[in-house]
């Protein structure tokens, strides 16, 4: 090798040089170019486009119309918006549910009897199947004359609940699907997590007498912080995201009271009565602000732990 | 650089496209999309192979949606990735795509081929500007549709007033039978039974007036509509808003349910389900307001040309073999509806029979609440008529929830 | 090990556990199990109200039903059409700028890590009409390559961290004593760092491979045909065409779970440790 570096071919020294004095400098600049412009193209551009449209009635076929605030002005007068608002927040505190659900599953399963790693990939299950597909399972669970969950609640009460058509229980309902692949990602996390739990700082806190519950909260806990922090970054996202259910199982009804603000968006902007970009921009802005609140404090987090090093 | 990046993808896809095009088929291909049910597929794909038949160097690629994808997916594709042809509506459900450009002016081809004699009736809801923008291929009756089953078993006769046919409901549900189906998780259904209740009390042209926005939906007459509407409300299938409208018409087929308002398209869904001409019934929707001229729900389907279709020639040919008179005889059997060319002739379906005799004598003819009312309005106004159904306590803030919707639509 | 484990409770709450863990798991699995039950009941089954019982017979015809009666079989296509470039895409991208990011010292090297970082969690809705508009001007509206290109972009996010990380833990000794041979920084990232990054590779193309194919909120919005539409959103649209024929939706949803299962039980190490990433210190 060191005899091809001190003999190189004419015609390429001068790039070679250049090369070789600059390369520290400008390769992470190639190494970053591509994933940088697709980013920047498709990713952070589209923000501020959005911001900008958010100003305007467009209806996505003919001009636009500048309008100021006045996109925000309906949006606070609009019914449907705040029922989208309040059901983004019932969702997000329901689904917080799946961090000790899962840690409860996992906790569970946490054992070495014959067939354990199957059990568990079986558990894992949920998770790996589309949204779509759950959201159809769910349907047909709650489908009213011949769902299983109708079925049942109809042999303990005497009536069935079609909970998909009924106002009070249809966003559970759906949450309740929600959280069906997502307690079965944080159980695996937290698996994970007890798996590196050291067994020297377990045996010690027996020895002092801890177990049950006290042993969870005071000695395990603590070192499953990682596996947590984790679980509530991809709960929170995944329960401001939940798009994908609302559409499949409700399209937002009866009636628009399963609406969460990302379908909100959708169906003012492109659905069948809708095409109202400028004020589904509007929607995603709003929806953009929440979400900035809770990414602004993991990155902090991350910023802080990145920096310390 | 985004720019740049952006004109240089642009050129890349440029190029590609000039590539393909150099490829040059042996025939002409003719793109058309779609969204029909399983019956009227089969029907104009008959009708296609005739036209095929008659133009043997072009090829009909048909590309069918599901019906309530389509009404979606239709604002996308014109845009994006427009076909040669495309089905739509008439009345104001077409406006926004002809004010945007969308469509293109076919009124060539009507004076070309004398349609506006042949399609006469069916002219003024195609017409913007005093232009045609589509062609109309079938229209079909609302009404009432019946099981006679249970009407013996909860032995009750065919309703001769609105007073009787709410009397009735008592009967039936004596009997453990829904008065009245339906099923809205699609939200039109429960829009049909509105349009109905509004033209039989207040009359066509008020009925009119209120989709143009030009009656406020806190009127005592809308309150009037809903009044008649709350006397049957008890008796409308309990989950209708969790069940798509087929899924009710095997309700009415089961016997579970008496009485359906839908359109002529369901009479081949209660067939598939076994019912026959013996037990399935039909009524036209009883008088509410004695003496107001009769109007009835005859919704009109159509296609139409995209501004952006590429083989405009050969579309424009096809616009005009479905409107001639054999092509709509044919069809119209098939799917079982009627045809908009006069010249044609009616099947003998005593449904169709019925459908056409009640359309011809009225007085005037409306097509549907979501396409007489423009989009936004309708969707507001079918999850107002969703929830009245779910919740009649809840009418004064749903009409005020309408009034503001109509505010600012219409303005 | 946390809790205590079963093998030294009495025999009779070992026996118990052991039995619980599969009800458990049973009821757990209640939607899965019902809906793989549906998809081999005869429709006649359902019409009769059998709902729940027994099936007269396995009806497998259903899932022959779904290929000769609809789309699906494209729908499947399409889905690999768009997921396979994607994770090629996407992998092949963030190596290069994950070990950038890991390697390199420069100024606005936190900045760009953590730009990757934060536009991965954006909600995809503030994205959608910017995207669509600029997928129909490039003329790629509709097809799976316009799908794929997208999906390309926003998985670099991810997939960024995700090797970042990965690069970071690995000895950097290995890369100075490259520098002091000579070695251009081209062949230290193919030759050395790339084949370190097997396991990460692995981890991160199951993991894209699973979120692609499941999504269906950007299918809906770039691809409307049946000859374009990935699974997902063609599934949606089936179940508008399948109403009350739920042994026909339930064949569909099955059917199109199985990539990813498959994936998930082939790959499943990898699939766990790129999920779990960070899960643990260290």
């Amino acid at each position: 090798m060191s005899i091809t570096r001190t003999a190189p071919l004419p015609p390429t020294t001068v790039r070679t040089s250049f090369w070789r004095k600059n390369q520290r400098r400008l390769a992470p600049r190639l190494f970053l170019a591509p994933g940088v412009i697709l980013f920047a193209i498709y990713v952070i551009w589209p923000i501020f486009d959005s911001l900008r449209l958010s100003l305007y009635d467009w209806d996505g076929l003919g001009e636009k119309t500048w309008l100021g605030f006045d996109n925000y002005v309906e949006l606070f007068d609009d019914e449907a918006f705040y029922t989208s608002l309040k059901n983004n927040v019932i969702w997000l505190v329901l689904y917080l549910l799946a961090i000790p659900a899962g840690l409860a599953i996992a906790i569970f399963l946490n054992q070495t009897i014959p067939g354990m790693r199957l059990y568990k990939s079986l558990f894992f299950f949920p998770f790996v199947i589309s949204q779509v597909v759950v959201g159809l399972m769910f349907s047909w669970f709650y489908a009213p004359g011949f769902g299983l969950f109708y079925g049942l609640i109809e042999a303990i009460t005497g009536t069935g609940i079609a909970v998909l058509a009924d106002e009070r229980y249809v966003t559970y309902g759906i949450i309740a699907a929600g959280l069906w692949p997502q307690i079965a990602y944080v159980m695996i996390l937290y698996l994970t997590g007890l798996n590196n739990v050291s067994p020297d700082q377990i045996e010690a806190a027996r020895l002092d007498g801890a177990k049950g519950f006290r042993m969870l909260w005071h000695v395990i806990l603590p070192q499953l912080a990682p596996a947590t922090f984790i679980a509530v970054v991809v709960t929170v996202i995944g329960a401001l995201r939940s798009f994908d259910l609302v559409s499949i199982m409700t399209d937002g009804g009866p009636y628009g009271t399963s609406r969460v603000l990302s379908f909100y968006m959708y169906e003012q902007a492109l659905s069948e009565y809708g095409y109202r970009m400028g004020y589904g921009a509007a929607i995603a802005v709003i929806l953009f602000a929440i979400m900035m609140v809770f990414i602004s404090g993991f990155i902090w987090k991350m910023w802080r732990e990145e920096t310390e090093h | 650089m985004n720019v740049s990046l952006k004109s240089l993808l642009l050129g890349v896809s440029a190029a590609s496209l000039i590539v393909s095009a150099s490829f040059a088929q042996e025939k002409r291909v003719l793109t058309y999309n779609a969204d029909y049910d399983p019956i009227p597929l089969a029907a104009m794909e008959a009708l296609i192979a005739d036209f095929e038949a008659a133009n043997p160097d072009v090829d009909v690629k048909i590309n069918n949606f599901d019906h309530e994808g389509y009404k979606t997916a239709i604002r996308n594709f014109l845009t994006a990735d427009a076909p040669d042809l495309a089905n739509w509506y008439a009345g104001n459900r077409m406006a926004p795509f002809v004010k945007a450009n969308q469509f293109m002016d076919v009124s060539d081809v009507w004076e070309a081929n004398g349609l506006s004699e042949a399609l006469g009736s069916a002219k003024a809801s195609m017409t913007i500007d005093g232009k045609q923008w589509g062609v109309p291929y079938t229209y079909y009756q609302w009404g009432i549709y019946y099981n006679r089953d249970a009407y013996k078993a909860a032995g009750v006769g065919e309703p001769k007033s609105w007073d009787e046919f709410v009397a009735n409901c008592e009967k039936f549900k004596a009997a453990g039978i829904d008065c009245l189906t339906t099923g809205t998780k699609a939200l039109w259904p429960g829009a049909g039974i509105f349009d109905y209740l509004s033209l039989r009390t207040n009359g066509y042209e008020w009925h009119m007036d209120l989709t143009a926005g030009k009656v406020a939906w806190t009127d005592q007459k809308v309150k009037d509509v809903f009044a008649q509407w709350a006397r049957i409300q008890p008796f409308i299938t309990a989950n209708h808003a969790a069940i798509d409208w087929q899924d009710a018409a095997a309700l009415l087929v089961q016997g579970k349910a008496a009485n359906y308002v839908m359109g002529n398209f369901a009479v081949g869904v209660f067939k598939e389900g076994g019912m026959t001409n013996d037990n399935l019934g039909f009524m036209v929707f009883p008088e509410i307001t004695a003496g107001l001229p009769r109007a009835e729900e005859a919704p009109t389907d159509t296609i139409h040309i995209p501004a952006g279709a590429k083989n405009v020639e050969d579309a424009k040919k096809f616009l005009a073999f479905v409107a001639s008179a054999d092509a709509q005889t044919k069809l119209n059997m098939a799917l079982n509806q009627l045809p908009t060319n006069k010249n044609s002739a009616v099947g003998d379906d005593p449904f169709l029979k019925a459908g056409f005799e009640m359309l011809s004598s009225a007085h005037a003819l409306a097509q549907f609440f979501d396409r007489d009312a423009p989009a936004e309005m309708a969707k507001a106004g079918m999850e107002g008529f969703q929830e009245f159904m779910v919740k009649p306590e809840n009418l004064d803030a749903i009409l005020d929830r309408l009034e503001k919707t109509r505010q600012r639509v219409y303005k | 090990m946390f809790p205590k484990p079963i093998e030294r409770s009495s025999p009779a709450a070992q026996l118990l556990y052991k039995a619980a863990v599969p009800v458990a798991l049973f009821l757990w699995l209640l939607p899965l199990i019902g809906v793989a039950m549906t998809s081999v009941r005869p429709a006649s089954d359902l019409a009769q109200g059998n709902y729940f019982g027994i099936p007269s017979y396995l009806a497998f015809g259903n899932y022959v039903e779904i290929f000769t009666q609809s789309n699906i079989g494209w729908y499947m296509v399409n889905s690999f059409k768009v997921t396979i470039p994607t994770v090629i895409g996407a992998v092949a991208i963030s190596c290069m700028t994950g070990f950038a990011l890991a390697v390199y010292r420069f100024k606005s090297n936190l900045l760009l890590f953590f730009m990757f970082v934060a536009g991965n969690f954006v909600p995809f809705q503030i994205l959608m009409v910017p995207v669509r508009d600029l997928t129909l001007q490039l003329g790629v509206y509709n097809t799976w390559y316009g799908l794929a290109m997208f999906h390309i972009a926003f998985q670099t996010g991810f997939c960024t961290l995700f090797m970042r990380n990965f690069i970071r833990a690995l000895p950097y000794e290995l890369i100075e004593a490259a520098r002091v041979e000579g070695v251009s920084e081209w062949r230290i990232f193919a030759y050395i760092v790339v084949p370190l990054m097997r396991p990460a590779i692995a981890a991160l193309a199951v993991l894209v491979f699973t979120f692609i194919w499941n999504d269906f909120f950007w299918a809906t919005v770039l691809t409307t045909s049946a000859e374009t539409q990935p699974v997902t959103a063609g599934l949606s649209s089936l179940n508008g065409q399948w109403i009350a024929q739920w042994h026909l939706v339930s064949a569909g949803s099955i059917l199109a779970a199985v990539p990813p299962v498959l994936m998930f039980f082939l790959m499943q190490r990898h699939f766990i440790a790129g999920l779990t990433l960070g899960a643990t210190k260290g």
